[in-house]
Parts: C-alpha cells; structure tokens; sequence
C-alpha cells in the first residue's frame, strides 16, 4: 500500500457534538453540506436520507464553486436530536462530503426561497391578488388578461401565507425552489 | 515519471503497486482486456472462482486473515450482481475490500447493452464508495485512491466501475504518491476525553472492557496495547463475535464472547458494571437485546474511528472519535502518567461477582449417547487443533454460535465470520480466500449443511489451486437457527426448516476429486478429525449430529441480558413474550 498525499485544507477533525443531549421533541434543521461536485454525490445523499428512514423537507442543490469543483446542497430535515446528530454523522462519512453545517444550532442564519404562483381569475379577485402580491413585494412575471404569474422571495413561512391567501383568489399551480440557506456574520 | 500504456495494463500496474498480490475472479465480456495484461505477467496470481458471490467472499477471507485488502474482479451485468452481498457484507464488517467491475463500453451506457446494468448505482448504498471512470487518465489515480479509502478510517468496500473501451484506450499512468486526496479520518482521540475515561477508569468498582471489531481493524498493535492495557488494570474484558482474538481467550481477565448467544458471566457483566469501556464495537442490537435495559447503571465509554456509531443506539458518556490503536496508546500513556490507579479492593470484590458468575458453567454439555453433539464436536475440533495457528471462518446460524462459543482464539485476524450481514455461504470461500494469504495455515470452515451448500460451487477453486481447506460440517439435517426460532417463537411449526435432499457429501466431495469423511459416532470423532487434518488436500468433514440441539445461552428478543435462557435446566416454553417476536 503506498500512501497518498492529503491535500491541504483537508480537516481530520470532527465537526459533531459528540456529547448531545437527547430528548423526544422534533426539531427542524437546516444543514448546508458542502460536497464534491461529482455524478452520483445527490444519489448519495438522497440515498443516505431514504436508506434510513430520515426526513427531507427541502432540499436545494448547484454548484458553489466552479474552479473547487464544489456543490453546496441545503437540507431542512426533521427528527429528535438524537437523530439530527446521527444524520450529520452519516452525511459526514460520506467520502465525497466535505463539510456538513447545521445552521440551526451554529448561529444566526438567514434562509431564503424562492416561489413562482400561477392565479387565474378576472374582476375583483385580479384584482385583491395583485394588491396583496404588492404587499408581499411579489413581482408579476408574466401576465395574460385572465391570469399572472407571481414571483416571490421570501423565507417558507411567508411564501406559505402568502399561498393561503391566494388560495381563494384563483391560485393554479406553485413551484418553489426550496430553501437557500448561509449563516449571519462575516465568517463562512 | 508519467507512462502512456491501456486502461487494462494500469489496472494491473496499480495493483501491483498497491502491493497486490492475489486477485480473486471470473472472466467475462467486459473485462477481457483486464484478463489478456493479467496473462501476462507474474507479479499477481489470479485465484479463478466458480460464482463471483465467491470472489468477494474470498477477498473478504483474504484481507480479513492478513489485514490487506482483498481484491476481486468480476465482469459487467449478473458478474457486478453477484457481487452485491459480498459488497454488502463487507460494509457491515468493515472489512476492506477493492472490487474492479466491467462495464459495458462508455458509448453504450444506457443503451440497454447487453450484460449492462447500473453497477454505480446498484452498488451506491452498499459500498464505501464507488466510481464509474468514463476517462483512462483517470483511472490510476482512481484506482489508488480507491485502496486509500478501503482501509483508511472505518474500513469498507470499494468499487470501481470500469467500461470496455476505457480499458482498450491508452492514457498516462499516474503513481500512488501523485494522486492528491481529501479523504484523511481522524485517528488521534480528543485528549481531554481520553483523560477523563482515564480518571473514571481510576474510580470504577465494576469495570468491564467490551471489545469489537474496530480493535482487529485497527491492527495488531490495537490487540497488543489492549493485552497491555489489561494486563495492567486487571479489570474483565468481553467481546463481540467480530472482536474475538483481540484478547486472547487463554487470558487470564477473559470472560467469553457476549451478546445473543454469549456467555452467561459476559452478559451479567455487562448488565451489572458501572463503567463500560466499548473499544470498537457498535452496540448492535445482538449485543444490547432490550435496549431500555441494557447495563442500566454503568457510565459508558465509546472508542470508535466512524462518528456516526457513537450515540446512533446507545447514549454514551465518554464519546472518544479515532483509531483503537491511537486512541489506546494515549490511554494508556494518560492512565500510567496519573499513577496507574484503579480501585483494587472494589475490582476484586467484581471478580468474585464474575467468578460466582462463571460457576453456572453455561457452556457445559453432556455427551453421553452415540449421537454427537455439535457442541461436543466442536470441543474435540478445539482440543486436537488447538496447538495450531489456525484459522477459522464460519457459515452463519447455530454451528457459528458453537464455534465461537467452543473455540478459543489466541490472535487477531484468526476467526473469519459474517457478523453484521448474516451471509450463510460466507465461510466456504473465505476459507479459500485466508488459505491463499496464509498457504502452510491450518484453514478450518465450520459449517452447516444448509450454509455450506449455498457457495458449495466452489469445491471446484479449492480443488484448482490446491488448497487444503478442511470443510468441517455440523450436519443436522435442518436449517438449525431457523428451526430453533420456530420451536421457541412459532409454536413448533417447522416451516421449511429442514434440508431435504441432501446431498452423499462423501461421494460429493469424491465427484470433485477431493477428500470426504463421514462421522456419525462420538468414539470416532478423533480419528475422523485427525484423519482430516492429516489429509494435504480439501476434505468435506460430513459430521452427522443432534438434529435438535438448541444453541444456549440465548437472550430472547426483546429481553435484557440478566434474563437468559440457560441450557439444559431451562424452561423455554414461555420465554419469549409476544412482542419479541416481532424482533429478529
């Protein structure tokens, strides 16, 4: 066996609490794993989640980083915390990851989505959607005499309200992007 | 220095410079190019199997009896598929492995090809990590990076996925040294917790080490500063199945295997003890039984290179991420420096517990009619190969429960068995698989009929080579573990339970040229079994015993470790409560 040369920056230590403290509460996380951007690293992943029965609430993927050949996936997940630490341990043996952050618990973090609403409809629903999408600083995208198509960012919870109030105003179809995630603060 | 040369040349190249010296095998389509460079040279020999299951078994064998990694190669399509459970077994052993797959040319990938199947994503969830190499540049450092990964930090198999005309196409070699990687897995413990389990080790009453199969991956300076570190404390030392030989079983501090089917003593031990030292074991649900009650009152300690075995089943207190052997010198080194203190009187007052314990003799038998008892069998084989340095591996179900039970084990990388996967058809081949690496070792497979004939294809590799694996099968006409669940859980209702149409294994043996003995008479037993270890050559040992013999000590599903069912005395009528048997 001849030994390889470890590349530089390459971390040999553990980014994991070791010594949690375990309840039966479900919490929601958000985590942020760092991966090399090769075929099958998603599979991977999503393999990882369905294999052991874990949750994905959303999940988001691209490449971060063309010249380090990086993805960045962001994950909201959730289970006990005996199960989010074992997530992030399974994540992190994963020979292609290289850095798995749990935003939840490593500091302030913003979390962002991105949503497209499809709403039909003509005289004062048009109407009362436009003026709420107005509210929730939703732009028209695209728009035909019967119907628009709103854009909007926002965290989950805002794009959830703003979902429920056009439910009834002629709401058709939604596609959202699933949450992008990046901790507060100077450091990365 | 860089070479231009063919896909095919650099496989060879790079095994041959990651030290390879056996590769275990079968042909096919989309690996003849592989084939035709392995022709040609001398440096590797090719062990030919008769069913590529047998390959990675073999590899297993290999690597686990000499801690190399072991090496198979199999073709595209249905050779890749068979090699899914030996992958798998490998992954739940931890044992390294490289297995080179042939793939259908890059051009046809998706087609449809024949003898095409998706072997990256076949094999995704059941190896360390996997490559398909579309490019022949690539391919070298792959391959080293590959023998990297299969033995750096938790150890695991790999595979490499390489299509036909990537094996044809000529491209630049690159050596081991060249080849960067980010793979590098902690191996140094956090000194403060190493500290602290050292500080806890000085104030234990009833300290009890439960050892694992990360201390025989770790190597055999793992095995040597455990010894050490025992020798030194005297405090009691357990074992998983996968651990056995860390410690040896002569040792004065020994206390048998635990779990499922372990000893009586080991399990009460690990019921009652106040600090549990876990040295590269899992706490698999074999180990624990009722977790709610498992060792309810000690403060845990857990050694272990993978992160996600600490806290996965069982919260432990002293959490130490990194390799066994790293991880033991310092604690040694830490516990020596503070004075090597321990509390005597209190770690006596444990081993009287422990001696009162080993009295119940859970292990005893009596072999008083002319059937053979498999546990009497297994005693003999113990007692008349015992001076040997020998190697054993197993099939899976009661006769591995025997064997580990009944044999001692002085060494690591000594005792071959499917652990965490299960694999009846395991033993055979990895018997083959150690003989290669160890060709002047005494290689036993204690078997059973069942087990043994689910690879018994390669009577055929055995033969070819001429290896003298000794075939010692507990022939109980039944699927004995299945049988003993059915008879305990399931009302008697023997459900497909026993092997009908067994084979003559005497004229078996004798169809393949090898050696086969009948034993159906205790007074006999020595003899046959002499008779077996003095044949230079493979002997199918056909030993005929009990037919309905329970494999005891047994925790029941579902209960802890301090409510065993004993043997002989014990009342099994309703010991298993209705919602164990949902467990398995």
């Amino acid at each position: 066996m001849s030994p390889l040369k470890i590349k530089k920056g390459a971390t040999s230590h553990s980014a994991y609490d070791l010594r949690p403290t375990f309840s039966d509460k479900e919490e929601r996380h958000t985590l942020a794993v760092l991966v090399e951007n090769e075929p099958g690293v998603l599979s991977r992943v999503i393999g990882l989640f369905a294999g052991r029965g874990y949750n994905i609430d959303s999940l988001t993927v691209a490449e971060v980083d063309h010249l380090g050949h990086r993805s960045r996936i962001t994950i909201v997940t959730s289970g006990t915390p005996q199960i989010i630490v074992q997530i992030k341990a399974q994540l992190g043996r994963i020979v292609d990851v290289h850095k798995v952050n749990d935003l939840t618990v490593e500091g302030p973090s913003v979390e962002r989505e991105l949503a497209l609403f499809k709403v039909t409809g003509t005289g004062n629903d048009r109407i009362e959607a436009i003026r709420l999408a107005d509210i929730f600083r939703a732009s028209v995208v695209d728009s035909t005499l019967e119907s628009f198509v709103f854009e909007i960012t926002g965290t989950p919870e805002k794009i959830d309200a703003f979902a429920e109030l056009m439910r009834p105003l002629g709401l058709e179809e939604i596609a959202r992007t699933g949450v992008a995630a990046l901790s507060r603060g100077a450091v990365a | 220095m860089t070479k231009a040369m063919t896909g095919a040349k650099m496989v060879v190249q790079a095994l041959i410079d990651q030290g390879v010296d056996t590769v275990f095998g079968y042909p096919g389509g989309a690996v003849l190019p592989i084939y035709d460079e392995i022709f040609q040279q001398n440096s590797i020999k090719h062990v030919l199997v008769r069913h590529e299951q047998g390959a990675v078994h073999a590899a297993e064998g290999y690597a686990r009896s000499t801690g190399k990694p072991g090496v198979a190669l199999v073709t595209s399509g249905p050779g890749a598929t068979n090699a899914v459970t030996g992958l798998t077994d490998a992954l739940m052993d931890s044992i390294p492995i490289v297995v080179l797959t042939g793939q259908v040319p890059t051009f046809m990938i998706g087609s449809d090809a024949f003898q095409e199947c998706d072997t990256v994503g076949i094999t995704r969830p059941c190896t360390k990590h996997n490559w398909l190499v579309k490019e022949t540049d690539k391919l070298a450092p792959t391959l080293h990076e590959a023998f990297h990964i299969a033995t750096s930090g938790r150890p695991g198999p790999v595979v490499i996925d390489i299509p036909k005309d990537v094996q044809f196409a000529t491209g630049t070699y690159t050596e081991a040294r060249q080849v960067e990687t980010h793979y590098n897995p902690q191996v140094k413990g956090d000194m403060e917790m190493i500290t602290e389990l050292a500080a806890a080790m000085e104030k234990a009453k009833r300290p009890l080490f439960y050892t694992g199969g990360g201390v025989i991956n770790s190597g055999p300076a793992a095995s040597q500063l455990l010894r050490e570190l025992i020798a030194a404390t005297g405090f009691p030392i357990t074992s998983t199945l996968m651990g056995l030989g860390c410690y040896p079983a002569s040792g004065d501090n020994w206390l048998g295997m635990l779990g499922m089917h372990g000893l009586y003593e080991a399990n009460m031990a690990m019921h009652d003890c106040d600090l549990m030292i876990n040295i590269g074991a899992r706490f698999d649900d074999r180990i624990t039984g009722r977790l709610d009650a498992f060792s309810p009152g000690s403060t845990k300690a857990h050694i272990d290179i993978d992160a996600s075995s600490i806290n996965k089943v069982i919260k432990v207190d002293i959490p130490i991420l990194g390799d066994v052997a790293h991880v033991l010198e310092d604690l040694l080194n830490v516990w020596k420096s503070r004075g090597r203190k321990t509390d005597k009187e209190n770690v006596q007052k444990w081993w009287h517990q422990i001696n009162d314990w080993k009295k119940v003799d859970c292990l005893a038998f009596k072999q008083e009619t002319k059937v053979i008892k498999p546990q009497y069998a297994l005693a003999r084989l113990e007692e008349l190969t015992k001076k040997h340095d020998r190697y054993i591996t197993t099939e899976v179900g009661q006769h591995q429960m025997w064997a580990a039970q009944y044999l001692g084990f002085e060494d690591p990388n000594r005792w071959m068995t499917s652990g965490g996967l299960g694999t009846m058809g395991y033993g055979f081949p990895a018997s083959i698989g150690v003989q290669m690496g160890h060709p002047d070792a005494l290689v036993i497979n204690v078997a059973g009929e069942a087990s043994w004939l689910m690879n018994m294809q390669e009577l055929g590799t055995a033969m070819q080579y001429n290896l003298p694996v000794k075939q010692f099968i507990l022939n109980n006409e039944r699927l004995g573990m299945v049988r003993q669940w059915q008879e305990l859980l399931h009302g008697e209702r023997y459900s497909s339970s026993w092997s009908e149409s067994l084979p003559d294994f005497v004229k078996l043996a004798e169809a393949f040229g090898a050696k086969g003995i009948i034993c159906d008479n205790p007074d006999d037993l020595d003899d046959a079994i002499m008779e077996m270890l003095h044949h230079d050559g493979p002997v199918l040992f056909d030993c005929l015993v009990e037919k309905h013999e329970n494999c005891f000590p047994m925790i029941p599903s579902g209960k802890p470790h301090n409510e065993m069912i004993l043997g002989e005395n014990a009342d099994t009528a309703n010991a298993i409560q209705a919602g164990g048997a949902v467990m398995v």
